[in-house]
């Protein structure tokens, strides 16, 4: 303390040695000696130098340490100032910018051409995107009730890893709560607004919605805990009966108007279940009797629908990887494999969205008659224009995709192949082959043993002896159809509970009772429609982004424990310009669904009079082409046609506020078409 | 200290340029390296600045990497280090018990405690969509004032939205768990619920906007059938077990309002049928039921003003009244609260015959400090010993306004009343040019604010003529929504009309006889009663009335204090307004309770908080803070678990409410 305060008069004296740089030269030559040598030359009076010989220890260490802490409250107070400062301007700024004229919201316009709220509107949000909240849970979780686990700032995930996935698992053997956990979805409109502080999923459409006179009183969020299969959301929660009375209810109080259902992704077929479950007959249906949905849904807008299926999910189920991953992978070899910190995320995510039933209503439907086989499928040929695609490379991984057109109509691509073991089997014509018959897997564990060390068991593939899982790369290549035998191979826990939930087929006969049952409700394969004449069906989608269609896979034999023997082969590149990437086929889609499988209902199956939709109601497709955002300033783009970011699509607003305010599909122009779907649904061969 | 240094520093340096310091020690040069020469400059007077400010945010940082990184159960642990072993919440505690989740449970929240969030606003409200302006953090209050009043208000002819704005109530329990961050309303009896197994499908939030007349919700926001429909998908999805409703504060007369409004034929009412509440209801448990109104909200219309507002003028007077920031806080808020027709809901209701005359009230007997009227800041020490000297005098409760203390005391004969109604208003106009903001007060002129004091007096049945002089706008559109009468014949047909729905002494309850209705409330705490005001000295912008403050009780207990005579009751609701109805009211079969509905008293002694950790109280009565209040937790959970009255053990009463019931002479 004293030797500072010496310095301090030594800087009132001469002010110039107290620089910081000056400082340092000046003590550090000959630390001991500092008071001989140094300090008679300074012009200072007697007492200060007694002062300073009885400080003299002190000195020795002082003075560098205050310059280093120094150093960085200096720093840091310089940045918070200069951020506050930054803040404070930010917060001076008019809202509106000078110069830069924020387009004029679709809601906005449409109320000054005299649009007003008519129709309720009942939102229906996907996967993912609904938040779930904490009610009940073990003791790690503390403090976390009724603060919300999935969705919001996500900030559980790093403050307690293990004990956030914990909770987030369901049963593995019921699919429902795991004993002494309660998670459920957050009510409201809240429930899927934002999915993280600043990333929108409803809030853009809900805005303009009430631009236009909606509110709470009209405009509902069918929030429902989308981890469970459908009708399991009903039994632990009878999400499907408050649907319901939400309904009725709104359709009540706002003047016997019919209610215009909005879903989005895998709300799209949750939908379509409640549509079935409603009318059946209690206690597995909602009792609404037949005429239920003609008299209380004017249409349904389906946003992004995953109406077959998306391939994505199967990667997901099979080796918990999609394109996003792969592609990390392949950059950081290791990085995710390694147990770095000792976090096996992947097998981890596995672990846990394998409990999760609602996944596998996420797999393909139809089987080869849809998604093709080995030879065929429907995309092959065409469909597939890079050129239109070249705009929308967000990520630069097609810019040079974009004038290859030509080479891929050579020699079409085997989409049919959802699975290929290494990048030649993708392409062989099917002759030559090795495949058998993927019933025959090796059921039963041959070796046990193999597993006994690692203790717990984490995912399935531990359970598996190495020869099976060889086995399972042998066959080489997977279409739709041998898929669910491949995924109840290596999946059987999850595939057993969900499949009693969910088929995937085409029915022969949809007058056979069976198809009473409520799996069969989310396929639209499988069910008809309902009896609803004056009801309009929509297909809204965004086109122009390639979409994961087909995987290349390897296998990674590991003797390590808790490992997942499967992955992408992310090596596995096409020629210049293929619709091969990292190990990966490309179609046109929004991103995450492929043409094939959110337009086909809506440009074949249901259209006109068909035995999926025996009333014929009306269905319109409106596909929005992607265009990425022009400047950082436009955020997500609001002619996105991404998967998600499409909610903030002007265009499709504008469709879906029209509808709400009484248009029909003619009004709004009917089918609006940019990609080949209808030329693929004409190949695709199935009995109307 | 190297920041004293450093202060120095550019003095010297500023004043003296460089050339001074190389006369000063040439001698030294040689060992003094280059970059000296510049360096000096560096720890100018902004880096001393930036140094602090750094070193304060990187405390400011550690301490919260500290806190964030401190296990969840530290604080529990000091707490018990302190005070003794906590005892369990009454969920857990019950939950061991063997209690789970039965009947739903449906809260019906209180005025001003409900969220409300904006839907469509004004250039000014740019960026709000959808966030709250009422409840939460109260931030756009501070930064755009005016902007938020107007938000607040509703139309001064219809009570309903004015244009171009929309303002709603949030949906949820979300909408009044917590008033505003940290400041608990529901929240705590629900942590409860859900600790035996209650969650989102047995709970049921019924917000409404609290600023409607109970009608009005069902005009605008179809409020009332949504409930309808909520309670009765909840019975539907429960195995046909009935609700249990919670109504809080003026929740509870909104749901009586409900309970008529549902078995009413349409389109006044909700056409439920007749046994609508007997098939959907179990049990009704009023928390802290102004079931008669509270002299709280005359006080609130009549000045804007209720104790807390008074004795803040008494320790400061003049900054409320003072055009201090060119605001004028009270004139705002008046224009804003007289737009509520909710606030009327809340006035005396049953006049003289229940509040009580010139000379009478039913609690005339009451003594202030024989029970030991604890205030929330537990300074009840110096209180408790002189029980006998306050009894002899009795306090004219009954004269819920009088203009002046001696006028508050003598008796009736020796008062002058120069009647008001007659009085010319408008007559000789205050200059309302100066004034920003426009109450209705403006309009009536002195000669009529003066009329107003020379009536002196006003008992509960004169209150409603007084309203309706000096709020004209507000008690039309009240008039229509309200009313505050006895009724003489329950059978009339006017009585069909929803104006009288809310008020328990003209309606008759619903013919469920297996329904029970609770009466839950705070005893214990000095509770505003009746006010003597005073003239405003400078009439001019101001509003002409106030609170006399300088009137004081004669000795220490009396229940006069800072111009505000105090009854027993939970700080808001006096004892006799929430428990009459139970007490008395509707006991037995009354003409008000035709099929016998049991009732039931239950009260609840207010304890401060025993230390500050406890932070509002595990045992408090006031009005807000009960529904932290174990006894009260425990009570509810056990009727949502399927209990009784009666194994609950029937009426739990501490104050003389039956004393005082006895008292009323009311036909029943």
């Amino acid at each position: 303390m004293a030797s500072i305060l010496r310095f301090r008069k030594l800087c009132y004296v001469e002010p110039v040695k107290c620089s910081s740089l000056g400082f340092q030269s000046y003590v550090t030559p000959k630390v001991g000696k500092k008071d001989d040598g140094i300090v008679p030359k300074v012009k200072t009076v007697v007492v200060e130098k007694k002062r300073e010989q009885q400080k003299k220890k002190k000195k020795k260490r002082q003075p560098k340490e205050w310059r280093c802490i120094d150093y960085c409250c200096w720093m840091i107070g310089y940045m918070c100032t200069t951020w506050w400062l930054l803040l404070f301007l930010y917060h001076c700024l008019p809202a509106t910018w000078p110069g830069f004229q924020v387009p004029e919201s679709p809601g906005t316009r449409l109320k000054r051409e005299g649009l007003t709220a008519l129709h309720p509107v009942v939102l229906v949000p996907g996967i993912v995107t609904g938040g779930l909240e904490l009610w009940e849970g073990r003791p790690c979780s503390e403090g976390l009730f009724r603060k919300r686990l999935w969705a919001g700032s996500f900030s559980e995930i790093f403050k307690r890893p293990l004990c956030w996935l914990e909770h987030l698992s369901l049963n593995n053997e019921t699919g429902l709560d795991p004993p002494g956990i309660r998670v459920r979805a957050v009510p409201g409109l809240v429930s899927a607004d934002y999915f993280a502080p600043g990333y929108f999923v409803w809030a853009v459409l809900i805005e303009n919605l009430a631009k236009v006179g909606y509110e709470g009183k009209n405009l509902h969020m069918a929030a429902y805990d989308w981890r469970l299969s459908f009708q399991n959301t009903e039994i632990r929660d009878q999400a499907l009966s408050r649907l319901k009375s939400n309904i009725e209810l709104m359709y009540l109080t706002n003047g016997y108007k019919k209610v215009v259902v909005v879903p989005h992704s895998m709300g799209v077929i949750y939908f379509l279940h409640f549509l079935k479950w409603v009318e059946s007959p209690p206690p597995t249906g909602g009792g609404g009797g037949s005429g239920w949905c003609a008299k209380h849904i004017k249409a349904i807008m389906n946003i992004g629908p995953a109406f077959l299926g998306v391939p994505k999910a199967v990667s997901n189920i099979f080796s918990s990887e999609a394109k996003d991953i792969a592609f990390i992978r392949s950059f950081a070899p290791g990085l995710l494999d390694s147990e770095i910190l000792g976090l096996q995320t992947l097998e981890h995510i596995m672990r846990v969205s394998r409990t999760w039933d609602s996944i596998v209503s996420l797999l393909p439907k139809g089987g080869e008659t849809i998604w093709g086989n080995l030879d065929w499928s429907a995309e092959e040929g065409h469909g597939f224009s890079f050129a239109k695609k070249g705009q929308a490379s967000m990520s630069g991984n097609n810019l040079n995709n974009s004038n290859q057109r030509s080479l891929q109509l050579k020699d079409p691509v085997k989409y049919g192949r959802i699975i290929s073991f290494g990048k030649v089997a993708s392409q062989l014509p099917s002759s030559q082959l090795s495949t058998f018959d993927s019933k025959e897997f090796p059921r039963t564990n041959t070796s046990t043993n193999f597993n006994s060390s690692c203790g717990e068991v984490w995912t399935e593939y531990d359970e598996m002896s190495r020869e099976r899982i060889r086995k399972i790369a042998e066959n080489k290549a997977y279409t739709a159809r041998t898929l669910f035998d491949l995924l109840r191979s290596v999946a059987p826990k999850m595939m057993q509970r969900a499949e009693a939930h969910f088929s995937h087929g085409i029915s022969e006969n949809l007058d056979d009772p069976k198809y009473e049952h409520y799996r069969y409700w989310s396929n639209p394969l499988e069910t008809r429609l309902p009896d609803a004449p004056d009801m309009e069906i929509y297909c809204l989608y965004g086109v122009g982004i390639p979409t994961e269609r087909a995987y290349v896979y390897k296998s990674s034999p590991s003797e390590k424990c808790k490992n997942i023997p499967f992955r992408i082969d992310s090596s596995a590149e096409g020629d210049e310009g293929s619709c091969l990437k990292s190990g990966v086929y490309f179609v046109d889609g929004d991103e995450s669904v492929p043409v094939l499988s959110a337009g086909f209902m809506c440009a074949k199956g249901w259209r006109g009079r068909t035995r999926f939709n025996p009333s014929g109601m009306e269905t319109h497709i409106r596909e929005y082409r992607h265009k990425p955002p022009a400047s950082l300033l436009e955020g997500r783009g609001m002619e996105s046609g991404a998967h998600v970011d499409i909610m903030g699509n002007v265009a499709l607003i504008e469709d879906i506020l029209r509808v709400a305010a009484g248009a029909t599909g003619a009004e709004i122009g009917g089918d609006k078409i940019y990609s080949d779907i209808l030329r693929m649904s004409e190949r695709i061969n199935i009995r109307l | 200290m190297s920041f004293l240094r450093r202060r120095k520093v550019p003095k010297t340096q500023n004043s003296e340029p460089q050339e001074i310091e190389g006369e000063n020690e040439h001698g030294d040069k040689k060992t003094k390296p280059r970059p000296k020469l510049k360096e000096p400059k560096r720890w100018s007077c902004v880096d001393s600045c930036c140094w602090s400010i750094g070193c304060i945010c990187s405390i400011w940082w550690f301490l919260l990497f500290l806190y964030n990184t401190m296990p969840a159960s530290f604080p529990q642990y000091v707490t018990e280090a302190i005070t003794g072993p906590l005892t369990d919440p009454p969920g857990l505690k019950l939950r061991k018990e063997g209690l789970t989740v039965k009947h739903p449970v449906v809260f019906v929240p209180g005025i001003v405690t409900g969220g409300l969030e904006l839907w469509e606003g004004q250039q000014c409200a740019e960026g709000l969509f959808r966030k709250r302006l009422w409840g939460g953090t109260f931030g756009e209050l501070y930064r755009r004032p005016l902007c938020w009043v107007e938000h607040l208000s509703l139309d001064n002819e219809t009570g309903l939205d004015p244009s171009g704005i929309r303002v709603r109530p949030v949906s949820g329990l979300v909408a009044a768990d917590y008033f505003a961050p940290g400041y608990f309303v529901w929240a705590v009896l629900i942590a409860n619920l859900a600790r035996i197994g209650y969650e989102e499908k047995t709970m049921y939030m019924a917000a409404y906007d609290w600023r409607l007349s109970f009608q009005n919700t069902e005009v605008r926001d179809q409020t009332l059938s949504r409930i309808k429909s909520n309670i009765e998908l909840m019975v539907a999805t429960n195995g046909g077990r009935k609700v249990v409703v919670i109504p809080h504060s003026m929740g509870v007369l909104y749901f009586l309002h409900f309970m008529k409004w549902v078995e009413a034929p349409a389109p006044m009412g909700g056409g439920g049928g007749l046994d609508w509440c007997a098939r959907h209801i179990k049990a009704v448990m009023n928390i802290g039921a102004p079931f008669l109104g509270v002299p709280k909200a005359v006080a609130g219309l009549f000045s804007i003003e209720a104790k807390d507002i008074a004795i803040a003028r008494a320790f400061a007077p003049g900054v409320l009244d003072k055009d201090v920031f060119s605001l004028q806080t009270l004139q705002h808020m008046m224009r804003m609260t007289r737009t509520w027709d909710s606030t009327m809901s809340m006035i005396p209701k049953g006049g003289d015959t229940i509040w009580g005359g010139l000379d009478w009230s039913p609690e005339g007997d009451f003594d202030c400090c024989a029970r030991k009227l604890k205030n929330n800041d537990a300074q009840t020490a110096d209180q408790s010993g002189k029980g006998s000297l306050g009894s002899t005098k009795r306090v004219n409760y009954g004269r819920i306004i009088s203009f002046g203390k001696e006028v508050a005391d003598i008796h009736s004969s020796k008062i002058e009343r120069v009647d008001f109604r007659g009085a010319i208003k408008g007559d000789n106009l205050i200059n309302t040019t100066k004034c920003d903001v426009w109450t209705e007060y403006h309009e009536m002129g002195i000669e009529g604010v003066k009329a107003v004091a020379d009536y002196k007096v006003y008992t509960a049945g004169s209150i409603l003529n007084l309203l309706n002089f000096v709020a004209p706008k507000l008690m039309a559109r009240g008039d229509a929504h309200f009313s505050h009468g006895i009724a003489e014949n329950l059978d009339d047909p006017k009585y069909e009309h929803y104006k009288y729905w809310s008020n328990p002494l003209e309606t008759k309850l619903p013919n469920a006889p297996d329904m029970e209705i609770y009466t839950m409330y705070g005893v214990g705490i000095p509770t505003e009663r009746a006010y003597v005001y005073k003239l405003t000295p400078a009439a001019e912008c101001y509003i002409p009335f106030q609170i006399d403050t300088s009137a004081e009780g004669g000795s220490e207990d009396s229940c006069l204090k800072g111009g505000v005579f105090s009854v027993d009751g939970d700080e808001t609701v006096p004892v006799l307004s929430a428990g009459f109805m139970c007490a008395k009211g509707w006991r037995g079969t009354t003409r008000f309770n035709p099929s016998g509905i049991r009732t039931y008293v239950r009260e609840y002694d207010h304890a401060p908080p025993a230390n500050f950790l406890e932070g509002r109280g595990t045992q408090s009565g006031a009005h807000v803070a009960i529904m932290g209040n174990f006894a009260l937790i425990e009570d509810i959970i056990r009727v949502a678990a399927g209990a009784t009255g009666e194994d609950l053990g029937g009426d739990r009463v501490y104050s003389d409410i039956f004393k005082w019931s006895e008292k009323i002479n009311l036909q029943l």
